[in-house]
Order: structure tokens, then C-alpha cells, then sequence
């Protein structure tokens, strides 16, 4: 169970790191995108502006950290 | 036959892009795995060291064997999507760790540092004879090269998968183990006068920009220009992150003009 928990806590580490939110911001960004995708508009605008909104988001918590 | 030059440029220039961000992620990792190895060596003996190496080495080449092929028979678009969301969280915590380190608000990398701290950790420690090994070098070198090299391994598995190429990627990050062990060999010291930080800022700003480019495609949309919107990706990224280090720059000096003036 210690080596199953380890091993969980390191993937996790290692692709979502110490800012979850901004994880579940991009899954939700490219939820978004799927959805909008589904419904034939032009989506190729709609990643950048995510990773725009993330980053401010990411950065303002770690300083405030 | 316009077209087929345009396809041809569009696949060359994904190819660059491909075994260049390969190249750089697995510098950065290889140099931090060599500090580790060298402060095995120094500090327990070379032999235990380069076996604990060779031993990773040998557990990343059977994971690399394991799952290069798995992966080359999921769907192309649900790779990129998983690939794309996976490259976007991880090139992102990059890409936040090197603004922040850009502007003053985290501490810089130093190898210096790192290798002094794990030489007088690596003195201290009791010696443990098993196998004719020192188990505390051959573990401090194993872990060290297997952590550093599994990201190495993902970046060039989902890379290579998603681009329909692993060997190119390959070939990008063995360049780089060349080089960098080839350094390493020569110099015997950690190698502290590689632009780490810089080199940290180019693979996240490369993660992200796959990242964006593959969870876009693999969620459904299409890019204008195909592959050759990349660049265009490429040169919102790298913007995007120099205004976020302009702007957090001058929120720095703010800081300690006030904290300055208070005292």
C-alpha cells in the first residue's frame, strides 16, 4: 500500500505539480474547447487565451504564496 | 507540387520542433542527473555510481521498449488530446517556475549548490557493503538518473507518439546524453556554467506550445496553417511569458523600493 501511495504521490508531482487548480483550469479549458469544437465553431483561439488566464491565475497564487 | 512543398516544409518544420524540444527538455534533466552521479562518485566511489547509472539507464530502456509501442496504437486524436493536456499541466509548472525565477520571486537552480549538498549528504551517510556495492551510491545514482530520466522518457514518448515519430525524439534526447555526459566525462564537475534557468524557460515555453497545439487538434479544432501555426504558438508563448516577466520584474522593485523605504 506505502509503494502504491508513493508511486501515486509521484505521477501526481510530476504532471500536476504544487497548483491543481491550474490543472483543473486546463481540463476544463479543453473541455471547453471539445464542446465548442462539437458544434463546428473555429476553436484555435481558444487554448492560447486558457493558457493566458492560467498563467495570470498560476502566477498570482504562487505569489501570494 | 506547391502543395506537396508546403507539405514538405509543414512536416520539416514540425521535425525541428520535435528533436529540438526533445533535445533541450533532456538536457536539463541529464545535467541534473549528472550532478547527483558526480556527488555518488566523489563522495561513495565510482563504481557503485556507474552501476546505479547503468542499472537506471537499463529500467528507462525497458519502459521506453514498453510503452513506445503501446502508445503508437491509440487513436491519433485522443493521443493528442491526453498528450496535449499532459504537456499543458507539466510545461506549464515550467513555465511558472521559470517566470518566477526571471523575476526575482524563486531562488535560481544552482548546480554548485546542488552537488554540495548531496557530496556532504553523501559523506555523512554509513557505509552499506552489499554485493561488492556501496548501497547508499548505487541508490543515491540509481534514483537520481531514473527520476531525472523518467522525464526524459515521457517527454520523448509522447513527443515522438503524438508527432508519429518516437525516433526522432530519441535521436534529440541521445544527442543531448551525448553531449552532456561527454562534458560531464571531461570536466568532472558539475556542470554549473550551463545557462540552466534559460535552457528551464525554453522547455517550458516548448511544452506549453505543444501542449496548446495538440489539446487544440486533439479536442477537434484545426489550426490555420496546419503544422506551420506552431510558430505562430510558439511566438504567443514566448510573449506572453516575457510581458509576464516584465510585469512581475517591476512588481519586484516595488517591493523592495517599500520594503527599503520601511526599514
Amino acid at each position: 500500500m506505502k509503494y502504491v501511495m508513493s508511486f501515486g504521490r509521484f505521477w501526481w508531482d510530476f504532471v500536476v505539480g504544487d497548483d491543481w487548480i491550474a490543472a483543473a483550469l486546463v481540463i476544463a479549458a479543453i473541455g471547453g474547447t471539445a464542446a465548442l469544437a462539437a458544434g463546428n465553431i473555429a476553436v484555435w483561439w481558444v487554448m492560447p487565451v486558457a493558457v493566458a488566464v492560467v498563467l495570470y491565475v498560476s502566477l498570482r497564487r504562487a505569489i501570494a504564496a | 507540387m506547391v502543395r506537396e512543398v508546403r507539405y514538405v516544409l509543414r512536416r520539416m518544420t514540425a521535425g525541428v520542433f520535435l528533436v529540438l524540444s526533445a533535445f533541450l527538455a533532456s538536457a536539463v534533466e541529464m545535467v541534473e542527473a549528472l550532478t547527483i552521479v558526480l556527488a555518488s562518485g566523489v563522495a561513495r566511489g565510482w563504481r557503485s555510481s556507474l552501476v546505479g547509472m547503468g542499472a537506471a539507464v537499463l529500467a528507462l530502456a525497458v519502459i521506453v521498449a514498453a510503452l513506445g509501442p503501446a502508445l503508437t496504437v491509440i487513436p491519433i486524436n485522443a493521443l493528442r488530446l491526453v498528450v496535449g493536456g499532459l504537456l499543458l499541466t507539466f510545461g506549464l509548472q515550467w513555465l511558472r517556475k521559470a517566470i518566477l525565477r526571471a523575476s526575482g520571486f524563486k531562488a535560481l537552480h544552482d548546480e554548485d549548490e546542488i552537488f554540495s549538498r548531496e557530496l556532504a549528504e553523501a559523506k555523512t551517510a554509513a557505509p552499506l557493503l552489499r554485493g561488492g556495492l556501496d548501497w547508499y551510491g548505487f541508490t543515491l545514482s540509481f534514483k537520481g538518473v531514473l527520476l531525472e530520466g523518467l522525464e526524459v522518457a515521457f517527454i520523448v514518448l509522447t513527443f515522438g507518439s503524438t508527432q508519429g515519430s518516437i525516433p526522432l525524439a530519441a535521436a534529440g534526447a541521445a544527442a543531448a546524453l551525448v553531449l552532456v555526459a561527454g562534458i560531464g566525462i571531461a570536466v568532472r564537475a558539475p556542470l554549473a556554467r550551463v545557462p540552466e534557468n534559460t535552457l528551464k524557460f525554453a522547455v517550458g515555453v516548448m511544452l506549453t506550445t505543444f501542449g496548446i497545439f495538440w489539446s487544440t487538434e486533439g479536442a477537434g479544432g484545426n489550426w490555420p496553417g496546419s503544422d506551420a501555426a506552431l510558430f505562430g504558438v510558439l511566438a504567443f508563448v514566448i510573449a506572453l511569458s516575457a510581458l509576464s516577466v516584465a510585469v512581475l520584474r517591476r512588481r519586484k522593485r516595488e517591493q523592495l523600493v517599500a520594503a527599503g523605504a520601511s526599514a
